[in-house]
């Protein structure tokens, strides 16, 4: 992310620079801290929502539950995750909440997710191999119906918005296992 | 299908949380004090995101500010000319990964300016559809642990992105 941010940044002002547009740039910067404080507040309720979902689900044990019906369904993918622990529930729980279009439930499950299998790696601050397969799976976004877009095509007096259905879960489907395909050759080249 | 989904979607979030505090009464467990208890996490996680969603925001609206999104997206479409897609869904898929809301503002505008039942609003329909906005998803997944060491995830990830494009232009 270093290399990427440093790039975006510098390529940016000398841009900005040559183009007359610096006036623009430096505005953008503060637009962009406002749009981060607005996020970050609406992920502030959602997230603490969900938190305190999943506190009840631990509590009441029911987390491990789901877990073990999971398992057999992650237990290829996710290699190094113990037999019923809480990430598997997390990561269920998002990519239900993924396919289903239910955007503010995926992302704090994401979350918790990430916080379970963070619990798991034994190098904090170093992404793990399993906290890539789950990021790439939600970069992937795999949803049965795309809603979102099939109500604004269908706004717009779209002769048929369902149409992209089919071609919308091919691609969906396709680019995901591409994504992970070639993230296992990833690990195969830098081991 | 598409109803039968949709009324599944509506259902499950509701479903889910009755079922959540039932069974935790079931299990005699306190759910309003463990709700609380959970929810006490939430602050915590978005003071670690924050500063990561910070910098990805202020870089992608420098970027598109700059004039620089600008110039490659011109010059990819210049390089991919060849193959007939539109400018608007190159902008589109240039757009996608870096931020949600341009990517509908854009979506709308091909919609409204190319027409509905375009080809270039079906290609956009399908990005739209099918890619997410990757790093706004890096930003928060990998905020809220606090990694710093990403290994090879990035260039993974903008692979898959470009992956995705290729199948969504060639499936539409």
């Amino acid at each position: 992310m270093n290399a990427v941010w440093l790039v975006m940044i510098s390529v940016s002002i000398v841009f900005a620079m040559f183009t007359g547009n610096l006036e623009a740039f430096t505005k953008s910067i503060f637009e962009g801290a406002k749009s981060a404080v607005e996020i970050s507040l609406f992920l502030l309720g959602i997230v603490s929502v969900w938190m305190g979902i999943t506190r009840i689900l631990e509590d009441s044990g029911l987390i491990y539950r789901i877990a073990h019906l999971f398992k057999p369904l992650v237990s290829r993918l996710f290699r190094n995750v113990p037999d019923d622990h809480p990430s598997i529930s997390a990561m269920t729980l998002n990519i239900l909440a993924n396919l289903f279009g239910l955007g503010n439930a995926a992302t704090p499950l994401g979350i918790k997710a990430m916080q379970e299998l963070d619990a798991l790696n034994p190098e904090k601050g170093t992404v793990t191999f399993e906290m890539m397969v789950f990021i790439v799976l939600n970069t992937a976004s795999i949803q049965l119906i795309p809603f979102s877009v099939i109500g604004l095509l269908a706004s717009y007096g779209a002769k048929n918005p369902a149409a992209v259905v089919l071609p919308v879960l091919v691609a969906t489907l396709t680019s995901a296992l591409a994504a992970l395909a070639i993230l296992f050759a990833f690990r195969k080249v830098f081991k | 299908m598409i109803e039968a989904v949709n009324h599944v979607s509506l259902l499950l979030i509701p479903a889910f949380i009755l079922f959540a505090v039932v069974y935790g009464a079931l299990k005699k467990v306190d759910v309003y004090d463990s709700f609380v208890a959970g929810a006490r996490e939430g602050p915590q996680i978005i003071l670690k995101i924050f500063p990561y969603l910070l910098a990805i925001f202020i870089a992608i609206k420098g970027f598109q500010a700059s004039g620089a999104f600008d110039f490659i997206r011109n010059a990819f479409h210049g390089m991919f000319s060849f193959t007939n897609v539109p400018l608007e869904v190159m902008s589109m898929a240039i757009v996608k990964p870096l931020s949600g809301s341009a990517a509908t503002a854009l979506f709308t505008d091909i919609i409204r300016t190319i027409g509905v039942d375009s080809t270039a609003t079906r290609i956009a329909a399908i990005i739209m559809g099918s890619a997410e906005t990757t790093f706004y998803v890096l930003a928060v997944y990998l905020g809220s642990v606090n990694i710093r060491n990403t290994r090879y995830l990035v260039p993974v990830c903008l692979a898959g992105d470009v992956v995705g494009i290729v199948i969504a232009i060639w499936v539409a």
